[in-house]
């Protein structure tokens, strides 16, 4: 089931399937690794819609719920 | 020739740097420390070559002011030598494509490569430098392994030019590094568990005020330590010679300026306010040990990596104020010196958050010099009054943003910032940049303290300060409450904050008056350092906005206090 990056749940595991957004935004979230097909992991959200914190091969990034909301992924088993 | 140091962010392109070139620059563990371009110089086969440290860029389409910088430089190189992030290939190689097509000779340094291998990267050298078709050379930039032979190699920089378009490019970046890159399966490690602590909510809230306030506990142990244990006793052997020298020179004009009054008959360091009584006892003992303190901390937390995770859980809060979490690491730095703390708003994406930074950083954020000055003087009255001094500005920083993030148009981009992993700081490293800071302390802040104390010295003699009372009058006295003659720290203010407060201590104010001197001192004009920067990178229009709103609520401020208190 695809859902966004904000409705992943806290350490789960996801594939990212689609980036949504114009191609601005697409080429600034790929330049930081988060790539169609790669692993993504949820390390923590803050709380008031604050950023949330992602794992991509071993890096960690800080994004804005907004943009969050904008990178669709499937969970993936462990 | 010139070699241009280029890459990702927070690479070690700073250490390369000086490594390469002797000329240090300040280099951290968070993406942005360098928001400027840095030039030097180093041999060549004999000849001389420059070397210019560029801020970090992930791709050549800048997203902010930093990156914009990156990619002006570009055009200027002759040579790029391409500083990538071992632990972190495949992101690192799309830049190195981007470069690639640029036409420019390139050389590839692998760097942290010792931190790769201990995490379980191993990533065939030799494949990587056919593929790309460009030397390729594995480094460890702070012991400087692996430095020389990215030298001997330089002439070997290769340039070829194709066009990809953006999908090519990841397509290439993927092939390349599934054929020359194994990693291991690996466990997270003691580092990673801790820094995920400190950055989920839960745990990292109440672990960043644990933090803040070691960080205040250990700027002012360090600080006072060295105050009583070593400045004092120093001080107390150049009184004979200074009261020699003021037996020498008699009553007059030449001893008021140099040895200044002297109070029961002898020197006080605090009052005389003579250029070699007061004027060397301000900076060296009372505002250096609190700057070598404070760059002590700030450099450790910037060296293990922990303001990155700072900005993340201070995000909501930034976001009220019109900015996001990464404009924490100005604030920070403005706790040193606004000047650095200024440069440091480069980092934020548009001109709307950069104008509310800068300006909440010269209003509410005082600099290490004039907190140290104001621990002096207001801390005789106890920690109720410096927590009034410092909760004024607090309140006022956050209301002052709220205001801006409401009135200025514009909408807040969302903040986007890699955390990276926390290293252990090498001492060595952080003891240079340690020195350097207070380096800058010596040769930047001293002689301005020296010159701010012989013109008011002069002021005096000239009785100009009894004309500038005069007209200052009726917003100093009848505004703010304070005696005229507190018209002259102002003035003074403008050169140097530190030593405006060194003003107010010969004028017998009481504490209300010192709260409110302070906290006006604080916020009404920045130093003329601060103001020559915000010129450069608000420009003129917006500085005198900026400045309007500072000489402003300084007065509303400092006459609420002035009814309240």
């Amino acid at each position: 089931m695809e859902i966004s990056l904000t409705d992943l749940g806290m350490g789960k595991l996801a594939i990212i399937k689609r980036i949504e957004g114009g191609h601005g935004f697409q080429r600034r979230i790929t330049s930081m690794g988060m790539r169609v097909g790669k692993e993504v992991r949820k390390v923590t959200a803050q709380p008031l819609r604050g950023p949330i914190v992602v794992e991509v091969e071993g890096c960690r990034t800080a994004l804005g719920r907004g943009m969050a909301a904008k990178i669709i992924v499937e969970e993936a088993p462990e | 020739m010139k070699i241009l140091l280029m890459g990702n962010p927070n690479v070690g392109k700073s250490v390369f740097f000086s490594r390469l070139t002797g000329t240090n620059v300040i280099a951290s563990n968070y993406p942005g420390t360098t928001v400027g371009f840095t030039r030097g110089k180093m041999k060549l086969d004999g000849q001389v070559a420059e070397v210019i440290d560029v801020p970090g860029t992930y791709t050549l389409e800048p997203t902010c002011r930093a990156e914009e910088v990156a990619v002006e430089m570009l055009k200027e190189g002759d040579v790029i030598i391409q500083v990538v992030d071992a632990t972190n290939l495949e992101r690192n190689l799309y830049l190195t494509l981007q470069l690639l097509e640029k036409g420019k000779p390139l050389i590839v340094a692998l760097n942290l490569w010792d931190e790769a291998k201990h995490i379980g990267i191993d990533i065939d050298v030799k494949r990587l430098e056919k593929l790309l078709e460009v030397p390729v050379v594995p480094t460890v930039a702070i012991t400087g392994e692996g430095i020389k032979e990215l030298v001997l190699r330089l002439t070997e920089a290769r340039a070829h030019a194709f066009e990809r378009t953006d999908a090519e490019r990841w397509k290439e970046v993927g092939r390349i590094s599934s054929e020359v890159q194994c990693v291991a399966h690996r466990h997270h490690t003691l580092l990673e568990r801790l820094g995920d602590l400190t950055i989920k909510p839960r745990t990292g809230i109440p672990l960043s005020i644990l933090v803040l306030y070691l960080v205040f506990k250990v700027v002012r142990l360090v600080g006072e330590g060295l105050i009583t244990y070593l400045l004092n006793p120093l001080f107390n052997l150049y009184t004979p010679l200074a009261m020699r020298l003021s037996a020498l020179l008699g009553p007059g004009v030449v001893h008021d300026i140099l040895i200044g009054h002297l109070i029961a008959g002898k020197i006080d360091y605090a009052q005389s306010m003579g250029l070699l009584t007061t004027g060397l006892y301000v900076p060296f003992a009372m505002v250096l040990p609190y700057v070598f303190a404070f760059y002590l901390t700030l450099s450790f937390l910037e060296d293990v990596g922990y303001l990155p995770r700072l900005a993340v859980l201070m995000d909501n809060i930034m976001h009220r104020l019109g900015m996001h979490g990464s404009a924490i690491i100005p604030m920070f730095l403005g706790f040193g010196c606004n000047v650095p703390g200024v440069l440091a708003t480069r980092v934020l994406e548009t001109r709307r958050q950069r104008f509310i930074a800068a300006t909440l950083l010269s209003i509410a954020v005082p600099c290490s010099a004039l907190l140290a000055m104001i621990m002096g003087l207001v801390g005789r009255y106890g920690p109720r009054a410096l927590g009034m001094v410092f909760g004024t500005l607090f309140v006022v920083w956050l209301i002052l943003g709220f205001l801006l993030d409401r009135i200025l148009k514009g909408e807040s981009p969302e903040i986007f910032l890699e955390i990276p992993p926390y290293r252990t700081p090498y001492l060595g490293a952080l003891l240079k940049k340690l020195w350097m800071r207070v380096r800058w302390f010596l040769t930047e802040g001293v002689p301005y303290v020296l010159l701010g104390v012989l013109i008011i010295n002069v002021f005096y003699v000239l009785g100009v300060v009894d004309a500038i009372a005069g007209i200052a009058a009726p917003v100093v006295v009848g505004i703010l409450g304070l005696p005229g003659e507190a018209a002259i720290a102002l003035i003074a203010g403008f050169l140097r904050k530190d030593v405006a407060v060194g003003m107010l201590l010969p004028l017998g104010l009481n504490m209300k008056q010192l709260i409110i001197a302070s906290v006006v001192l604080s916020m009404y004009f920045p130093c003329v350092a601060t103001f020559a920067v915000l010129v450069r990178e608000l420009g003129i229009k917006d500085m005198a906005k900026s400045a309007g709103i500072m000489i402003c609520s300084a007065i509303l401020v400092g006459g609420l206090l002035n009814l309240i208190l």
